[in-house]
């Protein structure tokens, strides 16, 4: 399409204030991470490592980031089994009150988290507690599975939906049981749609903390939780814009490969 | 006799209230090219997937080489299928494709990887083995589908639509090429097409399909020439019935008739009739110049309309176009026209 000069100029300049607005924000938090200011004086006084180190030595950071791993793990682990096990259901089969199940299964991500948060407290302390389970990981780890699910179906359910049927029936026609279809059709074929929704479903898990506040109890700290508790600590406020700054990089790499796989047809193997 | 490769006994399949497949019988020889011919939801390809497997028929039997088959799954029956959209893996190359029936049925690698080159090289493809479904032409596809599944040396071969997706040059190509192969490798060869030439010019015999059920099952020639329903007559070649008053009038007898187009001549009004023919009068109504062929359209004196294929063999467009709206006889022999036994017993 042709633009004239001027209106060519000008999409470009909204472009620019548009990802100007995200992104200068977060090259500060990475920039200040240097500064040797305690409390991130602008332009920054000069370079430094040290917050780098006090973090990494800090085990209150280090505990709360094998948390964070464990949960969103667990999370993530439930909702790939959840969630591709229901989007074959929905997918491949017809049943009474099919379309109740599928918005039932999208519905936790629309929820606000403190709704969400607020209900699954009151029930585990109601049901799991006469049972001597308290709050902790585990219930973490089923609070975030409620919505980290969605991703899961919503992927495997689209990778579904292209595929067809056609493939497995050439499969079965050339003699693969059920079973072999599976393993050697079908799998590969989702595969990549598995690993993009669960790398969201991670994602997700990984930096939730409403449901987390109400799910966690007294003994786990996920990495969000400790960070909202030491944000307006003055003396860890370095330390806090360390992890943050890591957590910047580390969150680019997921999310690319996400992208890639669930863009990426079948020519991945 | 040994039994036949496939034989269909009141085969029936409803979706809900829909029957799409209402009451077939049908014995297919060993080494036939069987075509099943029929316009859209004539059911045609509902029987392909019951002979396959992927439908469980509503009642009736499904029978391969004289074994009951029909509570069978696709993975146990010995027939393999060239899908519409080929349906080939797309995570994995040309090779691995044809050699996956072979690898699922435990065939050790040596054996099954020289047999897929083989396959490939009687299908023309050799070279292309590592090369994923996405890097072909749809040709090249088509001829992949091909190799995959006569690898594996099946009872039957079935083809849905197998040329379907293919332009016209290559699609009369690729007619010749499967009569070729299915020479070579004899086995059964049973396909589903809507289109009456590529029925016509491939296979040793033809079910025609309307509504779910046979009209009638017959060699190229006899559906051609003796079509037995006006349905067969009007879907395979152009239909030229002559019916009511007008056969009374030009046959002198009751029913309906059929006469092909080229099976009649353009004649003058007053040209000689000879005592084996019957003709017509009537008005050039449309030319349609074919190229080789001129396709007059005459309404008729009596009623009704023929249409009459002439070919070009002296004339050139300019002379047959100053034919509209002139006077001509349409003449044949007798023994072109063919009584058609209506459904409703009108004959």
């Amino acid at each position: 399409m042709n633009l004239s000069r001027t209106a060519r100029t000008a999409l470009w300049a909204m472009l620019a204030a548009g990802l100007g607005v995200i992104y200068v924000p977060l090259l500060i938090v990475l920039v200040n991470s240097f500064n040797t200011d305690r409390t991130f004086a602008w332009p920054p006084t000069g370079f430094t490592v040290r917050w780098w180190e006090a973090a990494w030595n800090s085990t209150g950071v280090r505990d709360a980031l094998w948390a964070s791993v464990q949960a969103g793990l667990g999370a993530t682990a439930i909702a790939l089994v959840l969630g591709t096990m229901v989007a074959f259901a929905i997918q491949r089969y017809d049943f009474f009150g099919k379309n109740a199940v599928s918005l039932l299964i999208l519905l936790p991500i629309a929820l606000p988290g403190i709704v969400t948060g607020i209900a699954l407290n009151n029930a585990f302390r109601a049901v799991l507690e006469p049972f001597g389970v308290s709050l902790g990981l585990f219930t973490v780890i089923i609070g975030h599975a409620t919505f980290c699910v969605v991703t899961v179906y919503n992927n495997v359910l689209a990778r579904l939906r292209r595929m067809g049927s056609s493939l497995e029936e050439a499969s079965a026609d050339l003699g693969a049981d059920t079973f072999t279809t599976f393993r050697l059709i079908t799998f590969p074929m989702m595969r990549s749609a598995l690993l993009a929704g669960g790398l969201l479903a991670f994602a997700l898990s990984f930096d939730e903390i409403i449901v987390t506040t109400f799910t966690a109890g007294a003994g786990v700290r996920t990495l969000p939780l400790w960070i909202f508790e030491n944000l307006f600590r003055p003396n860890q406020a370095p330390v806090v814009n360390v992890v943050a700054a890591a957590l910047i990089v580390a969150s680019i790499v997921p999310i690319y490969l996400a992208q890639r796989l669930s863009g990426g047809d079948a020519g991945t193997r | 006799m040994s039994d036949p490769a496939v034989r269909l006994s009141g085969l029936s399949k409803s979706f809900g209230a829909v029957a799409a497949v209402a009451g077939v019988d049908l014995d297919i020889a060993d080494g036939e090219f069987f075509a099943m011919l029929g316009p859209s939801g004539s059911g045609k390809t509902t029987v392909l997937r019951l002979i396959a497997g992927f439908e469980a028929p509503t009642s009736g039997r499904v029978e391969l080489g004289g074994v009951d088959v029909t509570r069978l799954a696709p993975f146990e029956r010995d027939v393999n299928t060239v899908f519409q959209d080929y349906a080939l893996f797309p995570h994995m190359n040309v090779v691995d494709n044809v050699e996956y029936g072979l690898r699922v049925k435990r065939v050790p690698k040596a054996e099954r990887r020289a047999r897929a080159l083989a396959a490939l090289e009687s299908v023309r493809l050799e070279g292309l083995e590592r090369r994923r479904p996405n890097q072909l032409s749809g040709g090249q596809r088509q001829r992949v589908a091909l190799a995959r599944a006569l690898v594996n040396r099946p009872r039957v071969l079935l083809l849905d639509e197998p040329l379907g997706a293919l332009d016209l040059k290559l699609r009369e190509e690729m007619q010749v090429e499967l009569k070729s192969i299915q020479r070579e490798v004899g086995i059964t060869f049973l396909f589903v097409t809507h289109d009456q030439e590529e029925a016509l010019t491939m296979s040793d015999r033809v079910a025609v399909f309307d509504r779910g059920r046979i009209e009638q099952v017959g060699t190229p020639a006899d559906i051609y020439e003796k079509p037995v329903s006006p349905f067969v007559a009007g879907f395979v070649g152009t239909s030229n019935l002559i019916s009511g008053e007008a056969a009374q009038a030009v046959l002198g007898r009751e029913g309906t008739f059929s006469v092909r187009p080229e099976k009649l001549r353009v004649a003058g009004l007053d040209d000689a009739v000879d005592a084996a023919e019957h003709s017509a009068t009537g008005t050039v109504s449309e030319v349609v110049y074919a190229g080789p062929a001129t396709r007059f359209v005459v309404e008729l004196d009596v009623g009704g309309r023929l249409i009459a294929l002439q070919q070009n063999l002296q004339v050139s467009s300019m002379d047959v176009m100053g034919l509209r709206g002139t006077r001509v006889r349409l003449v044949w022999h007798r023994r072109h026209e063919f009584a058609i036994v209506s459904q409703e017993g009108v004959s």
